[in-house]
């Protein structure tokens, strides 16, 4: 059974049809990668993976199960599919370690004191342990996304989304969060990423989706999507990115 | 020194004269030109009257003691129910419609009628439903008129203040499986709240100067101390004291809002 499997997800906007019946499967510990232009629905797909835009139609499943019913409570399932966002949105008033703390104390119910070893040890693996009484404001984009991908890890989700998590930094600054993509992958992640970094979709992917116009129109191992790309608009865009 | 230092330097100590020379031109009019006015002298002696002025002014500031207590007792309860209306009127369940439309309803009516309506109609009627004492207190009656209006700007600013946390705060919090209430406790109200406390301060000094509006309805705070004096003196400089009783509070204050708007501005950008 495929950790996530998307049947069919149709998602409008007003009569703009931004995912038009896209089916996935992303099995456990995979890595796939989202490419296509902007406006292609990369963003918009994500979001609806993680609830948090309602489905027209078509269904969502998490370990064989449909998340996508309407009605159903969308925290659980929130709790469970970590997303990491462009711009971090880390949130400003609080600190690194409050900003981590936050939702395992609300959502899983933890005291700080029980929390504090288990987040600690997260900023330490992700190389922030010295900056976790800081403000937003007062680190690089690189550590910001950092300490948003952390935030994400505390809830110990099964499956986490990254959003073109490393467009909004500096040059510089990228390598350093790619790495933490490559070591979730190590630790047996599954993980869906939107991004523009081909050469790291094709080192690191295990599959590659190719979305045009809100539809999958290619997919496979980044070798034949990348080398092999059948149809012509997916050749014109990897020309495009690749230049 | 630079060359460019040096120039900018010249060009301070130039603005600097200039500045002074046309500030004390303006000042040396005023004061030589008014006093030339047919009915100077009699302005002066009824209105910057300096024996009168030494005289009330302890009396005064001691009237204005209690516009600090209604202030006190009122900014407070002022906040709580705004930010309940507020909340109210974003209420996004339907067991709570009737909620949206009450705080609706609340804002649009106190923010229609004039404050001094508003302290008449509440601090006059309800005390002749015949209450008992202390229930027809005009202190009562009265606060409460200012702390309805007044909550209902209050509510509008906290408002827009939730208005100006952007939406993607909400979205990462929703995303990590709060509540919309814990996002709105947690994430977006800290924030909002932040945003504006200079507009927020602007209303404080507002109800500070509404707080003499009271004196129609009974209580002898400043307005009315200086009336009082007015009549026994035949003299209007006991005003001229009230006045600046108020600005040695409102100018600082109002100020301290400037700078912590100017802030705000500076870290925006
Ligand atoms: N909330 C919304 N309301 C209306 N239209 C929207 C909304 N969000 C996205 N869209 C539209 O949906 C389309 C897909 O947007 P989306 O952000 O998913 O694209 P994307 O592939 O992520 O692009 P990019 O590479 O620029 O991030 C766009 O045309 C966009 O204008
Ligand atoms: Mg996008």
């Amino acid at each position: 059974m495929p950790k996530l499997e998307l049947q069919g997800v149709i998602k409008r906007f007003g009569d703009r049809t931004v995912c038009d019946g896209i089916n996935l499967t992303v099995d456990e510990g995979q890595m796939v990668c989202l490419i296509g232009a902007s406006g292609s629905g990369k963003s918009t797909l994500l979001r609806c993976i993680n609830l948090l835009e309602p489905i027209e139609d078509g269904a969502i499943f998490l370990d064989g199960e449909d998340i996508s019913i309407p009605g159903l409570n969308p925290q659980s399932v929130r709790a469970r599919i970590g997303i990491v966002f462009q711009s971090f949105n880390l949130f400003p008033h609080m600190t690194a370690l409050e900003n981590v703390m936050l939702a395992p104390r609300r959502v899983r119910g933890l005291f700080r004191a029980e929390l504090q070893p288990e987040v600690e040890a997260l900023f330490a693996r992700f190389g922030l342990a010295d900056r976790m009484h800081n403000y937003p404001d007062q680190l690089s984009g690189g550590q910001q996304q950092r300490v948003a991908i952390v935030r994400a890890l505390a809830m110990q989700p099964e499956v986490m989304l990254f959003d073109e998590i490393t467009s909004a930094l500096d040059p510089q600054l990228v390598g350093e969060v790619l790495d933490v993509l490559l070591m979730l992958k190590k630790q047996g992640m599954t993980m869906v990423m939107a991004t523009h970094e081909m050469g790291f979709a094709r080192e690191a992917a295990d599959k590659i989706c190719f979305l045009d116009s809100g539809r999958i129109i290619e997919e496979g191992p980044p070798e034949a999507v990348f080398d092999h790309p059948s149809h012509q608009t997916t050749q014109a865009f990897l020309a495009r990115a690749l230049k | 020194m630079t060359r460019r230092e040096r120039y900018e330097a010249h060009q301070r100590r130039r603005s600097l004269v200039i500045a002074t020379i046309s500030t004390v031109t303006v000042v040396a009019a005023i004061y030589f030109l008014v006093p030339l006015a047919p009915g100077w002298t009699k302005v002066q002696q009824s209105f910057f009257n300096g024996e009168t002025l030494v005289k009330t002014f302890p009396k005064l500031l001691e009237a204005f003691r209690i516009n600090v207590m209604i202030f006190a007792w009122s900014a407070p309860a002022i906040a709580v129910l705004g930010l309940l209306i507020a909340l109210a009127r974003d209420a996004k369940s339907p067991a709570l419609f009737p909620l949206r439309i009450f705080g609706a309803a609340f804002t649009d009516v106190f923010r229609g009628v004039p404050v001094i309506l508003t302290v008449y109609l509440i601090g006059f009627g309800i005390p002749g439903l015949g209450l008992p004492r202390p229930w027809n207190s005009p202190y009562i009656w009265g606060s409460l008129a200012l702390i309805l209006t007044y909550s209902a700007y209050v509510a509008e600013i906290f408002r827009s203040g939730i208005d100006s946390v952007h939406h993607s705060q909400r979205a990462a919090a929703l995303s990590l499986g709060l509540s919309e209430r814990q996002v709105m406790r947690d994430v977006v109200l800290p924030q909002a709240i932040r945003n504006v406390v200079p507009s927020q301060m602007n209303m404080l000094i507002a109800l500070q100067k509404d707080v003499s509006l009271l004196s129609f309805i009974g209580p002898v705070e400043i307005f009315r101390q200086a009336g009082v004096f007015k009549s026994l003196l035949a003299n209007f400089t006991p005003y001229v004291g009230a006045a600046i009783i108020f600005l040695i509070v409102t100018i600082p204050a109002t100020r301290y809002a400037d700078h912590l708007m100017a802030r705000q501005m500076r870290e925006r950008r």
